[in-house]
């Protein structure tokens, strides 16, 4: 897993590449979470280069989105693809989370 | 196709999980799966090792075997076996994947995707081991996600 981040006015944009599983996800968790630490309250989380998520990486998007929520604060996602698409649909992530098909739309909104 | 099988013992622990991973993956690749339901088997396997490695072996080490065999007409069986406490992911409860981000709660999505993405699952306690199968058809077209 590899995570790039960038920012794009007020929002962070997150980029997540590789997998993130049972393994990486407490890396995931600490990496945005020191972001919020230092104040970011806006997260963009782009999945185009992101081939794989199990439970434990829902479970970290989980546990930041509930911080952020506490900060009012937000989170959204842009270009899922293939197996992480199909994970948030049977999650149920794909309807308590806004998904954006392109990075452009989502900066569109804020 | 042949009937093939490999299996490896790995210690039942999250730094064996790459490791298992590659074994399931390596094995399964040339059975004729499409690339989507290779990544569903690859996530429940990861799915039911790391339940059992955070959870069989309450505060002592234990080991985990991982079996895979293929059979006639494209059936892939994949065993997972350990010797922990005894567990029936079955039995377990499904989360309710309606709720928001507030009231959503963190645990048990592993084992839904388990009982949802797999043709079959069956689970047996004997000999003091666990014995958690996962079936799937690679003949048969991959499934929807929305059934």
């Amino acid at each position: 897993m590899e995570i790039n981040k960038k920012k794009e006015k007020d929002v962070l944009v997150v980029s997540v590449s590789g997998r993130i599983d049972a393994v990486t996800a407490p890396d995931f968790e600490k990496n945005l979470s020191e972001s919020i630490g230092a104040g970011e309250k806006t997260f963009l989380i782009k999945m185009d280069q992101l081939e794989y998520i199990s439970s434990a990486g829902l479970r970290s998007i989980l546990a930041i989105a509930k911080v952020l929520k506490t900060r009012e604060g937000k989170m959204v996602f842009s270009e899922l693809r293939g197996p992480v698409k199909d994970v948030f649909k049977i999650s149920g992530f794909g309807s308590i989370f806004t998904i954006y098909d392109t990075e452009e739309d989502a900066l569109k909104q804020f | 196709m042949d009937d093939n099988a490999q299996n490896i013992v790995v210690p039942a622990h999250l730094k064996s999980l790459q490791e298992s991973i590659a074994f399931v993956s390596s094995f399964t690749r040339e059975l004729g799966f499409d690339h989507r339901r290779l990544s569903e088997i690859e996530l429940c396997v990861e799915e039911v090792l790391v339940n059992i490695f955070n959870y069989a072996y309450p505060g002592e080490p234990g080991e985990v075997e991982i079996s895979c065999r293929s059979g006639p007409e494209g059936v892939l069986t994949i065993e997972i076996v350990d010797s922990g406490i005894p567990f029936n992911i079955l039995s377990s409860d499904d989360p309710d994947i309606s709720l928001n981000i507030d009231e959503r709660h963190v645990g048990g999505l592993g084992i839904y995707f388990v009982k949802q993405l797999m043709d079959r699952v069956e689970y047996r306690r004997e000999n003091n081991k666990n014995f958690l199968s996962m079936i799937n058809f690679s003949t048969a077209a991959s499934r929807p996600v929305d059934k």
